[in-house]
Order: structure tokens, then C-alpha cells, then sequence
């Protein structure tokens, strides 16, 4: 078996306009600078897309914005891209901004075969607007929560530190984050790592994805890795 | 009047020992500096750290390590990292003993409005309606007025709420106050300098004060 593409462009050739794509990253910290690139490239237009953030406005999906290929976003934070704030209010690019655990969750009950969960997060608010509200006790508390449905992106693609022609990946420190989820839940998930190794290479207790959530991997180059807020003290 | 130190500084007197405590954006995150010597408490960060420290040497920032307000950070001895879905579970969970974060209204029933100004800001909830929704203990730190000198202490949110009936305890720049369960602010401790005459004034809501009311001890 071997999932390995060459690059970037191979990984993305069938990504579609109009499609749902599931992106990993924190801010900027672990975001597939790779494929991002090539969808701006390729000038793909109407996508979906679930990140938590937007980028900024020169770098990571905020580039995606800047070419207007997004028809709509699904984030829970989208404070550092004017951009997409001007394009929002504007009534361009529709937003959906949902919690954030609850963004998580919906992944990962994408990438576990269920259809839906129930949280408590946004009982109350207009989060809450329209959705089934259900009692449940636990935890010794009765009180309501949300039911949610899970993610089913088009397509998946992550960033990940290591990973193997099996598609396993390793992840490093706080890039983590939504990655392993987001590529749990595609139907298509691409992995760019930033080291490429043989199977074998990988210790099989420290494997964050499993493989066979992965279809095409490739090992990425040029990563800027920018800080957004670089906060040092003195020595 | 407290500074946003002084605030930063009167809530790390609520951190108790051995408790895990999550630190929201602005001056949630000042708290970490003021934590008293022998308390040993362990920071989370939603984005997926157990055992978060201090801001990096310059020159040591690392791209892939960075807290939820996206700033570089350090992991302390024992610090554990994992995925978003595990953060937001150990928090739904109740494992978090101690939630602080910022606010731009409070109610007198405890319901907190944070995260958009229609029409105006929209930035986004990120992990506040989560951490709200499911923490065992909540305290708010905010400017009790508005640059307007309008009180953010209200009967009711005018804001698009966060959550509802979940905030705990206040900390301003004037006092500290707790939202009873069958609503309303009690008075439990004013600034230095400021009277409970000040604090009335700039307290919309039902404002409660039993007997008298002592000056706070910062240090």
C-alpha cells in the first residue's frame, strides 16, 4: 500500500468549486501551508471551509479570502483577519462561528461514525437558535445541551510533523491541535508532513492518526511557520 | 481603582492548590504572574496543553508551541499536549477546577455576553461558550464601567450571550462581587481607595451589601 503523492498539486487535483473542506491548525501554528498554496494556485472557488480561524489576511486561509474562493466558513474565532471581518459584514462570505469544543466534537464524531452529539456549549444563546435542546443528567447536574451533527468534509488535509507512506502521522507540541480530528472525518484526507519516513520508522505507541484515516500523503517543503504573537521574556 | 494588574493580582488570591485552571485571553492570562510562591496549581490551554509556563526566552520560540491567545509559550516539567476534542472533553468534563475569563457584561443572574458586538465586532466565541456551558467555577475579570462611565454590571445583557446563569464571581477595578444563586451582585470586597457609594454608582444590577464592607488585601 502506498498513499504517497508528490506534491501539493497531485494531493489536491480533485478538489472541486463548490466542495466542503475540513482544514487542521490553530491560528497558524500547524496549518498545511503546502495545499493551501496549491488551492490559491488553482483558483478553486465556493468552497466550505471548516477551520477553527481564517488565517491572516497574507498568509494561511486568508489568502484563500483574498482570491474570494470561499463561499462560506465555519470557525470559532476569526479576530485576526480583516479581510475576512470587511467580507463578513459585507455579506459576502457567509459565516457560521460555532463553539469551539463544539467544533472539535463534531470532527471527531465524524472521524468515530456518529452521527451527532450533545453538548452544553451555547444553551441559551443564539448558538442554540433552531437545534433540538434535551435534558440530561450527568455528572450528578440535570441541564439541557445542543445536539450537534457531525462533520463529513469532501475532503480532509492536515499538516502533520512525521509521517509514513501508510499515512500514520506523528504530530509535534501544540500543531496538534484540531489536526488528528480533522483528519479522522474525511471522506478524502491529505497529509503534508514535514518528514516523510518508511514504515517501521514511526514507534506504533506514539501514532496520533492511524493511517487508515489517511488516503494521500507527501512531504511538504518551504515552511515559513509564522508566529502570530511572538511573546518572550528576558534572560 | 485597580489596574489590570491589580485585577490580575486579586483574582490569583481565588487559585487554590492543586487546581487545574484554564486562562482566557487579556487579563485572565496576567493572572499566571501573580499565583503566590508554594501554590501549585497546573494552567491548561484549550488549544491543547496540560502544564503550560511562562513565556520563551527570546530566541527560543518554538512556531509549534503557542498558547490559545496563539502567543508563544513554554511547557513546564510534566506538561502533557493533546488534541483539541480531548481539551474541550477534560473540560466538559468538569476535570478544569477554575475557569477565569474576560467579559463585556455581566447580569445579576450570572449570564455572560463576550463575544460579539452586532453589526460591529465579531470575532468569534472560540472555546468561551465551552468553558462557560461546563465549569465547575467561573470567575469574571472586567472593567466594572465602560470607557462611557456605563455600568457592565446589568440587570440583563443587552450583548448576545456567551452562557447563561453560570458566572460565579466578579473581580473590577472597583471590587469583588458574587452572583447568588437567586440573583443579584453581593458586595464582598471594594479596591482601595474606592467607597461602596462608587461602587453603587457604577452597578446597574441589583447590588447587594450586607454590613460592612472590607477594603481588599493584595498582598
Amino acid at each position: 500500500m502506498n498513499k504517497i503523492v508528490k506534491n501539493a498539486d497531485e494531493a489536491i487535483r480533485d478538489i472541486q468549486d463548490g466542495m466542503t473542506l475540513a482544514l487542521g491548525g490553530f491560528g497558524l501554528c500547524g496549518i498545511p501551508e503546502n495545499c493551501i498554496n496549491a488551492l490559491v494556485t488553482k483558483g478553486i472557488k465556493n468552497l466550505t471551509c471548516i477551520s477553527n480561524n481564517a488565517g491572516v489576511d497574507d498568509f494561511g486561509l486568508g489568502l484563500l479570502l483574498q482570491g474570494k474562493q470561499i463561499k462560506k466558513m465555519i470557525s470559532s474565532y476569526v479576530g485576526e483577519n480583516a479581510e475576512f471581518e470587511r467580507q463578513m459584514l459585507s455579506g459576502e462570505l457567509q459565516v457560521d462561528l460555532i463553539p469551539q469544543g463544539t467544533l472539535a466534537t463534531r470532527l471527531l464524531a465524524g472521524g468515530y461514525g456518529m452521527p451527532a452529539i450533545y453538548t452544553p456549549a451555547g444553551v441559551g444563546t443564539e448558538v442554540a437558535d433552531g437545534k433540538e435542546v434535551r435534558k440530561f443528567s450527568f455528572n450528578g447536574q440535570e441541564k439541557d445541551y445542543l445536539l450537534e451533527y457531525a462533520f463529513e468534509p469532501d475532503f480532509s488535509i492536515v499538516k502533520a510533523w512525521k509521517g509514513d507512506s501508510l499515512g500514520n502521522l506523528v504530530f509535534r507540541m501544540t500543531s496538534r491541535n484540531f489536526s488528528p480530528l480533522v483528519a479522522m472525518a474525511g471522506k478524502i484526507s491529505i497529509a503534508e508532513v514535514e518528514e516523510l519516513v518508511e514504515p517501521g520508522k514511526l514507534d506504533p505507541d506514539q501514532i496520533h492518526v492511524p493511517g487508515i484515516y489517511i488516503h494521500r500523503i507527501f512531504q511538504g517543503s518551504n515552511y515559513e511557520k509564522r508566529i502570530e504573537q511572538r511573546t518572550v521574556r528576558k534572560k | 481603582m485597580l489596574d489590570k494588574n491589580g485585577i490580575a493580582k486579586r483574582i490569583a488570591k481565588e487559585v487554590k492548590n492543586g487546581m487545574y485552571v484554564n486562562l482566557g485571553i487579556g487579563i485572565p492570562t496576567l493572572v499566571a504572574n501573580f499565583i503566590p510562591k508554594g501554590i501549585e496549581v497546573i494552567l491548561q490551554s484549550e488549544n491543547g496543553i496540560l502544564g503550560m509556563g511562562p513565556f520563551p526566552y527570546e530566541g527560543e520560540e518554538d512556531a509549534d508551541l503557542i498558547n490559545a491567545g496563539k502567543q508563544t509559550v513554554t511547557l513546564l516539567p510534566g506538561a502533557a499536549i493533546f488534541d483539541s476534542a480531548m481539551s474541550f472533553g477534560m473540560i466538559r468534563a468538569q476535570k478544569v477546577d477554575l475557569t477565569i475569563l474576560g467579559a463585556m457584561e455581566v447580569s445579576e443572574n450570572g449570564d455572560i455576553a463576550n463575544w460579539k458586538i452586532p453589526g460591529k465586532m465579531v470575532k468569534g466565541m472560540g472555546g468561551a461558550m465551552d468553558l462557560v456551558a461546563s465549569a465547575k467555577n467561573i470567575i469574571v475579570a472586567m472593567q466594572h464601567v465602560n470607557k462611557a462611565g456605563e455600568s457592565k454590571l446589568l440587570p440583563e445583557c443587552t450583548l448576545p450571550l456567551t452562557g447563561k446563569k453560570c458566572v460565579k464571581r466578579i473581580v473590577t477595578e472597583l471590587a469583588v462581587l458574587d452572583v447568588l444563586p437567586q440573583g443579584g451582585f453581593q458586595l464582598l470586597e471594594r479596591a482601595p481607595g474606592i467607597s461602596v457609594e462608587d461602587i453603587k454608582k457604577a452597578t446597574a444590577g441589583k447590588l447587594i451589601i450586607e454590613g460592612d464592607i472590607p477594603e481588599m488585601i493584595l498582598d
